[in-house]
């Protein structure tokens, strides 16, 4: 059983594979994520970075936060290029060039990942090269400003999609990437969130020992564009998995496995409120959003609950 | 084109030495001081683990410090916070169980130090 002192004894010092000195906003959670995440892998990792917040913010030339090897990409193709270092290593290590094991992991933010980035993740997963993909999801371009993304939850009013008179926000729902990237058959798929580092770190441990491509989303709370204090990024990570609005999850050979299930279920208002990105909803004539939200969260748990119970592969 | 490259020609892309971003202080960017009491924490590691600037500083100990009510702590444990890259969010403050971490208005964090 891992405990918080031997992840917290891995991150630091001279074994933290991300240091101190990247320009993340105070408060963000995408480094906590990395650091969970990271310590989770006992071989060396070679990280492939997709265009995002946390690689404008960690290689500042001269400057890199990275003590590990880091590549970064362009938005598009972080799992076709994390594919073919697979194979490379793949084709060296035959060959007695080298030898000893890595593990290779693919990061994108909700924006490379479930919009432009997909064409290629879906690819590599389907060409069952052995790495993990981690989305950090933060629901939106956030770091261009808040542009809605396929991650931007029903309701909420980001940039591209303002709420006014007319609209009350976004209008879709979000896409559900776990069950997508799970439908291409692979080893191993988890849904955590930043709050819970043991639960993100057991994930991030499966999907490296995973036969195949794993994928890992975790929600991380944006403190700028959710605007909220940035002392609550944490509290508001706790808040989307007690209001069943992040369940977390994982689908391990197909098999749905509810990892933490709130006994009381907390109104999805607690979630909403405090943060600016919502704050229209509570307004009289947009009431009956957050009751569609409700509903939509219920149904959606509901039907996990009994994929789980079923025991169906997925 | 009799010298056509070959890709094993091409140069090397750009590399950087690793964590180089160490001489790159956030520091300055604080509003507010995480001041931390030794005399009231019980080394839970839930500040460490949460700490998204990596700014505090841990230490696997066999003598061990005392925490909470006097009692020693062994194994893992916390020092004070690097200011020289503590950005001041105050997600430790809030975190922690014990409330061992006060936010402070930095200057006043700063007057206060100076006092003799």
């Amino acid at each position: 059983m891992p405990t918080l002192q031997d992840i917290a004894l891995k991150t630091s010092g001279s074994a933290a594979k991300l240091v101190s000195g990247h320009r993340m906003c105070a408060g963000c959670g995408i480094p906590v994520v990395l650091k969970e995440v990271l310590a989770a892998s006992d071989k060396p990792v070679i990280v492939i970075n997709a265009t995002g917040c946390l690689e404008v913010t960690t290689a500042v030339y001269p400057y890199t936060a990275w003590n590990t090897p880091w590549m970064h990409l362009t938005f598009e193709n972080a799992a076709a290029v994390a594919a073919g270092i697979e194979a490379a290593y793949k084709s060296l290590k035959h060959r007695g060039k080298i030898n000893g094991e890595v593990n290779i992991l693919a990061v994108g933010g909700d924006g490379g990942t479930y919009d432009i980035g997909f064409q290629a993740l879906s690819g590599a997963l389907e060409r069952y090269h052995r790495f993990m993909y981690l989305v950090y999801d933060n629901e939106g371009y956030m770091n261009t400003g808040n542009q809605r993304s396929g991650a931007t939850p029903f309701g909420a009013s980001t940039s591209t999609v303002p709420a006014g008179k007319v609209s009350p926000g976004k209008p879709q729902w979000r896409k559900n990437l776990v069950e997508i990237a799970a439908a291409h058959r692979i080893p191993y798929v988890g849904q955590s969130a930043v709050h819970n580092t043991l639960d993100v770190f057991k994930k991030a441990q499966k999907g490296f020992s995973a036969d195949g491509p794993a994928v890992l989303a975790v929600l991380q709370p944006c403190t700028t564009n959710w605007s909220f204090d940035s002392a609550l990024t944490m509290q508001y990570s706790r808040l989307a998995v007690e209001t069943n609005f992040w369940p977390l999850y994982e689908i391990e050979n197909g098999i749905v496995h509810i990892t933490s299930k709130p006994t009381n279920r907390k109104p999805i208002e607690d979630f909403l409120k405090g943060q600016t990105r919502f704050k229209h909803l509570f307004r009289p004539e947009n009431q009956h959003v957050i009751v569609e939200m409700q509903e939509m969260i219920d149904d959606e748990w509901d039907r996990l609950v009994k994929l789980e119970a079923s025991g169906v592969r997925f | 084109m009799s010298d056509k490259k070959v890709w094993q020609d091409l140069e090397t892309g750009m590399e950087l030495p690793p964590a180089t971003s160490l001489g790159y202080r956030t520091g300055g960017w604080r509003i507010l001081r995480p001041v931390y009491d030794p005399a009231n924490c019980i080394h839970c590691m839930i500040c460490v683990s949460y700490c998204p600037d990596m700014a505090i500083p841990v230490t696997q100990t066999e003598e061990g410090v005392a925490g909470k009510g006097g009692k020693i702590f062994k194994g893992v444990v916390r020092w004070q916070t690097d200011l020289a890259y503590c950005k001041g969010c105050g997600i430790c403050a809030h975190e922690c169980p014990t409330k061992c971490i006060t936010m402070v208005r930095e200057e006043e964090a700063e007057q206060a130090a100076c006092k003799p």
